[in-house]
């Protein structure tokens, strides 16, 4: 029983049904083991973390100028911006916004930098529901290929202070 | 039960008062039945303080109600989190690290300083905690994730926390040096003590993390040194908070083998199994920060694959095989004492009146087939992408340290308090019922959290609305956490009222009675204990119910990953 010392010869092998269980599960074990490196070299949807070191007002004139150069129109007083297929594309997260708005095309593919100049945000890309993790200091860099199009909604899912729910952004696809 | 005051023949030491327990004929150590006293019935107020938070978020959160205005949502889901993940949780294991090195092992608890001291230390922790959340001073969810900042007390609280809880694991292990020393056991520790003991070693690695990443923090609250880096902190953090709730996941299993025991008793198929299965929960579960930081930045592929697999779900190989070894030991007991009906009979003469023995049974299908397949799936490299900071992780969690962990200790509370407060439960109607209002309640609470998740639901926000994209299907399962939370949070205070009840007005067990019983499980016909040892395939439910198990786990992972395969391209 569990609550006394067991008999003194308990170390023995599992046998019958608990050898077979454990096999099994092991077996298991190792499938979902290999599935991630598989999807790695294998699937498209993969979170790499490639990042790079800044600070928030390097991260934020290199957004600026970036909106500088590919504006095409502003959506609800926030300038809209159409990079060119192929090129990298800059996305401030900060109290209680995202900057710019994007308009990217489908299947193209962009180096899309998010990064926060102040506390830790979320990217949750609706209706997708894709999410990421967006850190001050550190330039997070998401290589996506819209393959659907559409108004697509940025929510904040990582809690930045009493604003946090009104944090919304967009993505046009077209 | 009854005290017989004086020292026992199996009890080491001058000073070590004990008596003898009339229900299970074991020496209870009257220091550590203080401090088990205390340590529950602490942890009992918080549960409480906890589940009152609860139903304000629920509610809250429930669209159609959204009772808290934004700052007290924040400030109460603060609260919720510390309160029942850290505080609850900790002080109720401390009380069973207590039982499990004493009682089952015949011996006297090391020191009463010690313990007091420890006590002293989780409490002004804990209050300070919660004077300066509720103060609002402290509004940084249960991560304080940087640069988020909170006054320095709160920092200086959960450290004090940590640290006294670290106090207490090491009383528990002094009193295993002192028993193993004075030999007043003979062989190895029993399987519960073994348990305890894995989970007290992993508890030490949690909290080496915490104070690793806490006092910084909580010195550059102070102004006195700069902000530790937020990527650094998030890793270490989740090496205290996701580890924390590997020693709740041992702590269970644990309790798992004990209630079971106390009310079919049943053994161990296998000992080597049960205690090797432990260990690997010891060797493996420590990699597990790597779950929170699948989506990152910062880390890379190799890493994320290689932590959140924990090496190669080594540490979720232990769990599937409690998931076989706790029912197989059940239903061998069962069978061996003439319950043989077909393959499932022996689970329909269960003792289901026990209300310890409905809160195990609910807690581990809940555990396992809720949270635990969920858990290992959305914990999956990159199925991550599309379940990070939805509600489908509390959804997850949710099953696992409530629907599992809490519900566990609660069918534990059952059998702690009559032995140690000596008085018999009140209402006990009420107990029958009660394991399975609040497991139904949590359940659907989980339930409407994992879907409202899929659909996109943010955790820790307030309001959905402003994103204007979320539909009635969201709406309605966000509805059915509410009803779920409401459910579970009355069975909550079913619960507190019945402990609290109990140790006020129970009927006293006198000298020499035992426990009133709760229902164990009777022998029938020609039953023989032991008359199964030998046949290794008399599990014949446990086998099903496995086989089930698998295929569910099989179909959740796989449809994850065509989940996965319809969003955008992202590397």
């Amino acid at each position: 029983m569990s609550l006394t010392p067991p008999k003194s010869d308990w170390y023995k092998p599992a046998e019958g049904a608990e050898k077979l269980w454990i096999g099994i599960a092991l077996v298991w074990c190792f499938v979902m083991s290999l599935m991630m490196p598989y999807w790695h070299f294998k699937g498209k949807q993969n979170s790499q973390g490639e990042a790079y070191a800044v600070t928030a007002q390097a991260f934020q004139e290199r957004t600026d100028q970036f909106v500088e150069d590919n504006q095409v129109g502003e959506y609800n007083g926030v300038p809209l911006v159409a990079p060119a297929p192929g090129s990298d594309v800059y996305l401030v997260a900060q109290m209680w916004s995202w900057y710019p708005v994007l308009q990217l095309q489908q299947g193209e593919t962009y180096r899309l930098h998010v990064s926060s100049v102040d506390l830790q945000h979320g990217f949750s890309l609706q209706p997708m529901n894709m999410n990421f993790q967006i850190m001050p200091g550190y330039d997070h860099v998401l290589t996506i290929t819209p393959t659907t199009t559409g108004e697509f909604t940025i929510v904040c899912n990582e809690f930045c202070g009493i604003g946090h729910d009104r944090m919304i952004g967009k993505i046009f696809v077209e | 039960m009854s005290s017989s005051s004086t020292s026992s023949a199996g009890l080491t030491g001058s000073d070590s008062e004990s008596r003898s327990c009339h229900t299970t004929g074991l020496n209870v150590c009257l220091t550590a039945q203080r401090f088990i006293k205390l340590n529950a019935v602490a942890a009992v107020v918080f549960l409480l303080l906890g589940g009152v938070a609860a139903i304000l978020l629920a509610l809250t959160r429930w669209q159609a109600i959204h009772l808290l205005p934004v700052d007290w949502f924040y400030r109460i889901l603060t609260f919720h989190g510390l309160n029942m993940l850290i505080f609850w949780i900790l002080f109720f294991e401390v009380a069973i690290l207590y039982f499990a090195s004493t009682t089952p092992l015949n011996s006297k608890l090391f020191s009463r300083k010690v313990a007091w001291v420890s006590f002293g230390m989780m409490l002004v922790g804990a209050i300070m905690v919660n004077v300066v959340i509720l103060q609002g001073k402290a509004d940084v969810m249960l991560t304080s994730y940087l640069p988020l900042l909170a006054h320095p007390a709160f920092y200086l609280g959960i450290i004090l926390v940590a640290v006294g809880t670290l106090v207490a694991v090491f009383n528990f292990f002094a009193t295993l040096y002192i028993a193993k020393r004075d030999k007043t056991y003979e062989g190895s520790v029993p399987l519960v003590t073994f348990g305890a003991t894995a989970a007290a070693i992993i508890a030490v690695v949690t909290l080496l993390h915490g104070a690793i990443v806490m006092i910084p923090t909580f010195t550059y609250s102070l102004g006195w040194t700069a902000e530790p880096d937020p990527m650094w902190y998030r890793m270490i953090w989740w090496g205290l908070g996701h580890q924390s709730q590997q020693v709740n996941v041992t702590a269970m299993v644990a309790v798992w083998y004990l209630i079971g025991h106390l009310a079919t008793g049943a053994r161990p198929v296998n000992e080597t199994v049960c205690r090797g299965a432990f260990v690997l929960y010891i060797l493996f579960i420590n990699l597990a920060s790597a779950h929170h930081l699948l989506v990152d930045p910062g880390v890379g592929s190799a890493w994320k694959i290689w932590n959140t697999s924990y090496a190669m779900y080594l540490a979720v190989l232990a769990s599937m095989i409690h998931a076989f070894t706790v029912p197989a030991s059940v239903e061998v007991a069962m069978r061996e004492k003439g319950h043989n009906k077909g393959i499932f009979g022996w689970v329909t003469a269960l003792p289901w009146r026990n209300p310890a023995l409905s809160a195990v049974v609910l807690s581990l299908l809940i555990f396992g087939f809720v949270g635990g397949i969920t858990g290992v799936t959305l914990g999956t490299q990159q199925i991550n992408i599309i379940a990070h900071n939805t509600l489908r992780i509390p959804g997850h969690f949710h099953a696992t340290v409530v629907g599992g962990t809490t519900l566990a200790f609660m069918g534990l509370a059952y059998y702690v308090i009559p032995l140690m407060f000596k008085r018999n439960f009140i209402g006990r109607k009420w107990a029958m019922i009660q394991p399975w209002l609040f497991g139904g309640g949590i359940l659907l609470v989980s339930i409407g959290k994992s879907f409202a998740g899929s659909m996109g639901v943010a955790r820790r926000t307030w309001d959905i609305e402003p994103a204007g994209i979320y539909g009635s299907a969201a709406h309605m399962f966000l509805g059915v956490m509410g009803i779920g939370a409401i459910i579970a949070v009355a069975s909550l205070f079913i619960f507190v009222g019945l402990c609290v009840g109990t140790i006020l007005f129970g009927k006293r067990i006198k000298e020499g009675e035992a426990m009133a019983d709760w229902g164990t499980a009777q022998p029938v016909g020609d039953a023989k204990e032991g008359s199964l040892e030998h046949d290794h395939w008399s599990m014949k439910g446990t086998i099903v119910l496995t086989a089930v198990f698998l295929l569910c786990f099989a179909v959740y992972y796989f449809a994850n990953w065509k989940a996965l395969a319809d969003v955008w391209p992202v590397r």
